[in-house]
C-alpha cells in the first residue's frame, strides 16, 4: 500500500469512527428544535467542558499557529498571550452573565442584548454581527481540512475537491445529529489532540536537532530577526502586538457559541474556577509553535506556511502516524465547524428571521429554516474557502476584529446602569464600519495598529459618550 | 439606591489589580522582554517569558478568586 493510501486510510477511519459515535448519539433521541440545538439543556459538567475545550482548540491552533511561526516568526507569540488573558477577562464577565441568565431566563447572547437593552432590533443586529464574523472562522476550518487531505495524499488530491467532500460530510453530519453528536466527538478529538501536540512538539525538535535547546541555537544563528518582533513581517511590531492581544483577549468569549455556553454551566462558581485553570491549556500551543520553527530550517521552501506542521510530520514519521495526526487535525476542524454552522443557522432562524420578519412562525418552522440555513452557510463558507488566499491566522484575526465589537455592549450592559440602547447600537455600527473600511482597503494593520482595535476604541467612545449625553433618567 | 436597569455586582479593585498583572506582563510591557537574550531553558527570552506567565497567570487568578469569594461571604447581597 502506498504511503498516501495508508495516511488517507487512517484519517478516513478516524473520521468514520467519530461519525458513527456522532450519528449514534443523535439517533437515540427524538429531535425537536431544542434537542437539536442545545441538546435539551441536559449536558453534565464533563460534556460541557469537553464542548468548551473543543471550541477553543481548533484547526487554528493545530495548523495556523505553526503556520505563522514558520512564515511570520515572533508576532505569532501573540497567540500564547491572548488565550491566557482571555480567560482572565472571562473570570469577570462570565459569572455575572450566568447569574443574570438564571434570574431572567436568558439562553443566548442575543437574549442578553434583547433583555438588557429592550430592543429586538439590537438583538438581531448582534446576531448578524455574530454570523458574519463566524464565517471567516468557519472558512478557516474548511481550509484546514483541505490542507490535511492535500498533505496526507502526498499532494495527490488537491485542496478544492478535498474541501468539497469535507463540507458535504460536515453538513450531513450536522443535519443528522445536531449538538449532542458534536460533544461526544469532542472527547475523542481532545485525546487525539493531546497525543498529537506532545508527540509532534517534542518529537520533531529531538529527531532533527537533538532537543529544543539545540534547535533554537541553530535557528537563532541562522535567522535571528525571525525571533523578535516584527519577525519576518514588515509591520507586525510592538504596537500591533499590544493592540491585537487586547482586541483578541477581550473577544475570546464574545463568539455567540462560547457566550451561550456560559449559560449552560452548573454555577457561576464553576465558571470562575474554569477561568483560573484554563490558561494552563495554552501550553499545548507552545508545542505547535516549536514545530513551525523547526520547519524554518528543515523545510525552508514551503509555498504556504500553514502546510508546515503536517509537512514536518510527513517528513519525520511513518505514513500511519501522519494519518493519525491528520485524523486528529480533521476532527479539530470538524467539531468547531459543526458548532459554528449550527450556531449560525439557529441564530439566523431564531434571532433574526423570526423576531423581525415572521413573529408567528412556530418552532417546527424555525427548525426547518435552520436546517436550510445549514446548507446555505456551508456553501457560502465553501465558496470563500475556495477563492480565499488568507493564512489561517489572518482569517481568525478578521473574525475577532468583528466579534469583539460586541464587547462594549456586554461589559457596559453588565456594570453600568446609564448605558443606552442607541449608544451601544451606534458603537457597534461605527466599530464594524471602521474595521470594514480599513480591512477592505487593505489598510489593516493601520499605521502598525490593529484595525479591529481602532474600531473597538471608537465603539467604546461612542457607547460611553452618547450614553452620557442622553443622560437617561436614573430612576 | 436607584432602581434603573439591574446591573451585576462590580468586582473588587484588588482582584482587578491581580488580573491586571498578567496583562501588564504579557501585553503592555512587550518592548521590555521581546528579545532573544538571555536564552532560558533553551528558548529565546520572549518565548520563555510568555510560557512562564502562562504558568503564573492561574496563581494571580486564584488570588482574585479568593478575594471575590471572601467578598461574597462578607456581603452576600448583590
Amino acid at each position: 500500500m502506498s504511503p498516501s493510501g495508508i495516511a488517507l486510510g487512517v484519517i478516513f477511519a478516524i473520521v468514520a469512527l467519530a461519525s458513527v459515535i456522532g450519528f449514534y448519539a443523535g439517533a437515540r433521541r427524538k429531535m425537536d428544535l431544542e434537542q437539536w440545538t442545545v441538546a435539551g439543556r441536559s449536558f453534565g459538567v464533563l460534556l460541557m467542558w469537553l464542548l468548551m475545550a473543543g471550541e477553543v482548540y481548533t484547526t487554528f491552533s493545530f495548523l495556523g499557529a505553526s503556520g505563522w511561526a514558520y512564515s511570520r516568526g515572533a508576532p505569532t507569540l501573540y497567540i500564547l498571550a491572548y488565550i491566557t488573558l482571555g480567560y482572565a477577562v472571562s473570570f469577570f464577565i462570565l459569572p455575572p452573565i450566568w447569574e443574570l441568565g438564571r434570574e431572567h431566563k436568558l439562553q443566548t447572547q442575543s437574549d442578553f442584548f434583547a433583555w438588557r437593552y429592550r430592543s429586538r432590533y439590537l438583538a438581531a443586529m448582534v446576531s448578524l454581527v455574530g454570523i458574519v464574523f463566524m464565517i471567516p472562522y468557519l472558512q478557516l476550518q474548511i481550509t484546514g481540512l483541505g490542507i490535511i487531505v492535500e498533505v496526507a495524499s502526498f499532494d495527490g488530491v488537491s485542496r478544492v475537491p478535498a474541501m468539497i467532500v469535507a463540507v458535504v460530510l460536515l453538513a450531513g453530519f450536522v443535519l443528522a445529529s445536531g449538538l449532542r453528536a458534536v460533544a461526544w466527538i469532542s472527547a475523542l478529538k481532545d485525546v487525539l489532540m493531546i497525543v498529537a501536540a506532545l508527540s509532534v512538539g517534542i518529537g520533531i525538535p529531538y529527531i532533527h536537532f537533538g532537543g529544543i535547546a539545540p534547535m533554537f541555537t541553530a535557528l537563532i544563528q541562522a535567522k535571528p530577526a525571525h525571533f523578535v518582533m516584527p519577525g519576518s513581517t514588515a509591520n507586525l511590531g510592538h504596537p500591533w502586538y499590544i493592540t491585537t492581544v487586547l482586541l483578541t483577549s477581550l473577544g475570546l468569549y464574545m463568539w455567540p457559541h462560547s457566550f451561550g455556553a456560559a449559560f449552560s454551566a452548573k454555577s457561576a462558581d464553576t465558571l470562575r474556577r474554569n477561568a483560573v485553570v484554563m490558561p494552563i491549556y495554552t501550553l499545548s500551543l507552545a508545542f505547535m509553535l516549536f514545530v513551525g520553527f523547526a520547519a524554518v530550517l528543515i523545510l525552508p521552501n514551503l509555498r504556504d506556511g500553514d502546510l508546515s506542521l503536517l509537512s514536518m510530520v510527513r517528513k519525520t514519521f511513518p505514513a500511519w502516524f501522519l494519518g493519525l495526526i491528520g485524523g486528529a487535525g480533521a476532527l479539530t476542524a470538524m467539531v468547531p465547524a459543526a458548532i459554528f454552522i449550527l450556531s449560525c443557522a439557529t441564530l439566523f432562524a431564531k434571532n433574526i428571521f423570526r423576531p423581525i420578519f415572521a413573529p408567528r412562525m412556530n418552532d417546527h418552522e424555525v427548525g426547518r429554516l435552520a436546517r436550510i440555513m445549514v446548507a446555505v452557510i456551508s456553501l457560502i463558507s465553501l465558496y470563500l474557502s475556495i477563492h480565499g488566499s488568507s493564512t489561517l491566522v489572518a482569517l481568525l484575526l478578521l473574525g475577532y476584529a468583528g466579534i469583539t465589537q460586541l464587547f462594549p455592549g456586554v461589559v457596559l450592559g453588565l456594570f453600568w446602569k446609564r448605558v443606552t440602547m442607541p449608544a451601544v447600537s451606534t458603537g457597534i455600527v461605527a466599530g464594524v464600519g471602521t474595521l470594514a473600511a480599513l480591512y477592505l482597503t487593505h489598510r489593516d494593520p493601520f499605521h502598525g495598529l490593529s484595525a479591529g482595535f481602532l474600531g473597538l476604541c471608537l465603539n467604546f467612545a461612542l457607547a460611553i459618550g452618547l450614553s452620557l449625553i442622553a443622560r437617561p433618567n436614573p430612576t | 439606591m436607584t432602581a434603573g436597569p439591574p446591573t451585576a455586582r462590580k468586582p473588587r479593585l484588588t482582584s482587578l489589580l491581580l488580573a491586571l498583572m498578567p496583562f501588564a506582563a504579557m501585553c503592555f510591557t512587550v518592548p521590555a522582554w521581546d528579545r532573544i537574550d538571555p536564552i532560558v531553558l533553551g528558548m529565546p527570552f520572549n518565548l520563555f517569558w510568555l510560557i512562564a506567565w502562562i504558568v503564573l497567570t492561574p496563581f494571580c487568578m486564584w488570588g482574585a478568586y479568593r478575594i471575590e469569594m471572601r467578598g461574597r461571604k462578607e456581603d452576600p447581597a448583590p
